[in-house]
């Protein structure tokens, strides 16, 4: 967190500040020492192909030939020692407990707007809010049943949530992908190290999907996930879960809703639905209460999930704790649904809705990164440090215009993992999405989570759609010698 | 399981067993085309590739002559040629893409892989080394497909399905392919054993890659009436229309069995097995080979639509 103007130090995750080699990193410089760049830059090219072969590939949209592109994936792990990971599992596991106790409030009583904590504008005109879902009681309470914590870090113990993501998080078929081509391509590297698994996600998240089947529902409930299609991007990922849960693939065709009953077309004839693991947006859902011309979704669901016939998973109108400005009252939730202090922080954040916090923000556009409350993908914001003054300018106006649309935060040190990159090893900067899943049984996080990398020198953008890349991320037993 | 799901590998194992009929049709008629004139039947090897495909009505619209040049271009990468092979591989992994997950990961990784590769082929001009290759990776490709899904698909009706694709693709493709050459299959109208005909029997053979099993089965000179009997009657050859039928049944009697119900796809395959079953090769050719194959086709087609109207839809 230091503003422009100090020396920065960016904080490099192998080397720390002090260019010694940090706990965990002694097998993997080890490795790289004694292996010649021409075999990494082989390894390298393996990888590639492999992510070629099993077709983790993402379309690029409005592309007429129709091309399928790869994520850019870096052959140099990324390591976090056991006891960093339990802290920050145990961060983790009480953010989701507190955005689902959160949501709850948010579709009950709002008691927390009856206490003064967080104005109730800020829920009634998200735009995520869903007056729908005050009728609704998902099973267990559990809203929130999988959550991407975008995790930023700045120093040896300077953890920090930069966003909370309880839509439909994606990303979490490259951290398994990831982990798959590494033990494929350094098998060398396993045999020395312990590292955490990380591929009984897809069974914990089964587990989690059928603990919040509906209740009057048989002890072996029909899950299914719902994709938009074989032309989404994300399509990979959507056809990887239910192939690893053994689930089937629907799109909105092949599910039909009579008597509040949500079936899918088989080749048995109907069968019956329980829980919907959906990969689409809330408003392509149900065309009869949502957007009318959605092809993508099944004419009647929220009519069927209202009757409690049905779990959608993440619940309808979850969106709300995605938003920044909602973000940036995290600490005061946590304490106030758990009545603990947060184990998390946040990154200090000015609402700009607040006439002292915007004087602020317009005083300091150059040195501060301001963002759209409900913006996502990297997009739709401002990087003061890196701006142009006509940009700031531009910037300036909107934020005067609509100052309850932005927040604003320091431009972040982002800490740096060496990667492979042309010239060789080098630092880039690097966030963390681990994924945590929340059943009405119990909270599971795996260890890791996917790491994202912005491959560009110098760049903090870690977004796949703006030139970022991912990496596996290890948890391991330290290596100190 | 979902019907989408059944109709996709339906198709994409259709597609990939035309795929496969379209390249062996291809090389077979590249390699009479090698032979000097007087060998050559009286319509062009070219022309009857394009019979054999059924798409004469496209091809005609497109093209003036069945010309070995026009005839691989349309078979193999033509747009106007909605199934060219390419466009075989392209729908069949767009299918394959569609139900990822109803294929083991080595079914989706010969159909990936085959995509990439048929990718790095130049198409438009093919020189015959090229178009040898390009053909050879089409049919390693549907015999591995074929052998995976065999080896590495659970018996549920995913398998069935995929099987049921696979063999009435494959009927429908060698009764065209018979059919085609039944005026050569002939044997009342030529004098038999003519060396003009012999390697038009054998190319049916070759075209199914039968040649060598055909010298095991009957120890004999290739000849018509028995290529005939090899081709639709026998049990022994794996391609032959009764097999393709003996299969049929069985994953249909299955499906029946599990979901605890016959119907019209039932009945329509038990009908046409039981009429390949109770025919003789030499009745067959009194009473018409032409007349018999074209009724086959319609009949093949009929299970088609009922598998479609009974499962798919």
């Amino acid at each position: 967190m230091t503003p422009k103007g100090s020396q920065t130090i960016i904080f490099n995750e192998m080397t720390g500040n002090d260019g010694r080699l940090r706990d965990g990193y002694h097998a993997i410089q080890h490795f790289l020492d004694e292996t010649p760049p021409d075999i990494l830059m082989t390894r390298k090219a393996e990888a590639e192909l492999f992510f070629r072969r099993i077709g983790i590939t993402f379309n690029v949209y409005g592309d007429a030939e129709g091309t399928e592109r790869l994520i850019p994936f870096d052959i140099v792990p990324r390591v976090l020692t056991m006891p960093e990971w339990t802290k920050l599992a145990k961060g983790l596991e009480q953010r989701v407990l507190a955005l689902n106790a959160f949501i709850a409030d948010v579709y009950a009583d709002r008691r927390i707007v009856a206490e003064g904590l967080v104005p109730e504008e800020l829920i009634l005109q998200n735009q995520a809010f869903q007056p729908a879902m005050a009728q609704i009681k998902p099973p267990g309470g559990v809203h929130v049943h999988i959550a991407g914590i975008d995790i930023v870090r700045d120093g040896p113990d300077g953890f920090y949530v930069l966003e909370d993501n309880a839509r439909t998080p994606s990303g979490v078929s490259y951290m398994l992908e990831n982990r798959e081509a590494m033990m494929r391509l350094f098998p060398e590297l396993f045999g020395r190290i312990r590292i955490a698994p990380v591929d009984n996600y897809t069974d914990n998240l089964l587990q989690t999907l059928r603990s919040v089947a509906p209740p009057r529902t048989s002890s072996d409930p029909t899950v299914v996930l719902l994709t938009p299609g074989a032309f989404n991007s994300a399509y990979y990922e959507h056809s990887f879960l239910a192939d690893k849960m053994g689930i089937e693939l629907v799109e909105g065709r092949d599910l039909y809703v009579r008597g509040n009953i949500v079936y899918m077309r088989t080749t048995e004839g109907p069968k019956r639905v329980d829980v919907i693991y959906r990969r689409i947006d809330d408003e392509f859902l149900d065309p009869l209460v949502f957007n009318p011309v959605s092809v993508l979704g099944v004419p009647g669901l929220m009519s069927a999930y209202a009757a409690g016939n049905v779990t959608i998973s993440n619940a309808v109108g979850t969106g709300v704790c995605d938003d920044k400005a909602i973000y940036s009252y995290m600490p005061e939730i946590v304490k106030f649904y758990l009545g603990q202090e947060p184990l998390l922080a946040n990154v200090p954040t000015w609402r700009c809705r607040e006439p002292k916090a915007l004087a602020y923000v317009l005083d300091h556009l150059d040195e501060l990164v301001v963002k759209e409350v409900n913006g996502s993908g990297g997009y739709g914001m401002l990087v003061g440090p890196h701006a142009t003054k006509d940009e700031i300018e531009t910037f300036r106006r909107r934020l005067k215009a609509q100052p309850e649309g932005f927040i604003a935060q320091p431009t972040l040190s982002l800490s740096t993992v060496p990667c492979f990159v042309e010239s060789g090893l080098a630092p880039r900067h690097v966030d963390l999405r681990p994924y945590v899943l929340c059943g009405s049984d119990s909270v599971r996080v795996v260890p890791g989570g996917l790491t994202r990398v912005a491959l560009k020198e110098g760049s903090l953008v870690v977004n796949s759609s703006q030139g970022g890349g991912t990496k596996d991320t290890w948890v391991v037993e330290g290596d100190m010698a | 399981m979902l019907s989408r799901t059944a109709d996709s590998l339906y198709w994409l194992s259709r597609y990939m067993e035309r795929a496969e009929n379209l390249s062996r049709i291809i090389g077979v008629a590249e390699r009479l085309g090698t032979l000097p004139s007087a060998y050559m039947a009286a319509s062009s090897e070219w022309a009857s590739a394009i019979a054999t495909a059924a798409c004469e009505d496209i091809f005609y619209n497109n093209y003036k002559e069945a010309t070995r040049a026009n005839v691989i271009e349309f078979l193999v990468a033509s747009e106007a040629n909605p199934s060219s092979i390419l466009t075989c591989v392209e729908t069949a992994r767009n299918n394959a893409r569609a139900v990822r997950t109803a294929l083991t990961t080595e079914m989706w990784e010969i159909i990936n892989n085959l995509w990439y590769e048929v990718k790095k082929f130049k198409l438009t001009n093919i020189d015959p080394n090229q178009l040898g290759r390009f053909l050879l990776v089409i049919q390693e490709a549907s015999l591995r497909f074929d052998g995976t899904a065999y080896r590495t698909m659970l018996r549920t009706d995913h398998f069935r399905f995929q099987r049921i694709g696979t063999f009435i693709e494959r009927a429908d493709n060698i009764a065209r392919l018979i059919d085609v050459k039944y005026h050569v299959l002939l044997p009342e109208t030529e004098q038999v054993g003519g060396g003009l005909d012999y390697f038009q029997w054998s190319a049916i053979l070759r075209a199914v890659g039968a040649l060598t099993s055909y010298n095991w089965v009957y120890r004999d000179n290739v000849k018509p009436w028995l290529v005939a009997d090899f081709m639709i009657l026998r049990t022994e050859q794996p391609r032959s229309l009764i097999s393709s039928y003996d299969n049929l049944n069985r994953q249909l009697d299955s499906l029946a069995e599990v979901y605890g119900r016959q119907g019209p796809s039932q009945r329509i395959a038990r009908a046409t097995y039981a009429s390949l079953e109770n025919q003789r090769i030499d009745e067959l050719f009194q009473s018409g080979l032409h007349e018999f194959l074209t009724d086959f086709i319609g009949q093949n087609n009929a299970l088609g639509a009922a598998v479609a109207e009974q499962y798919l839809l």
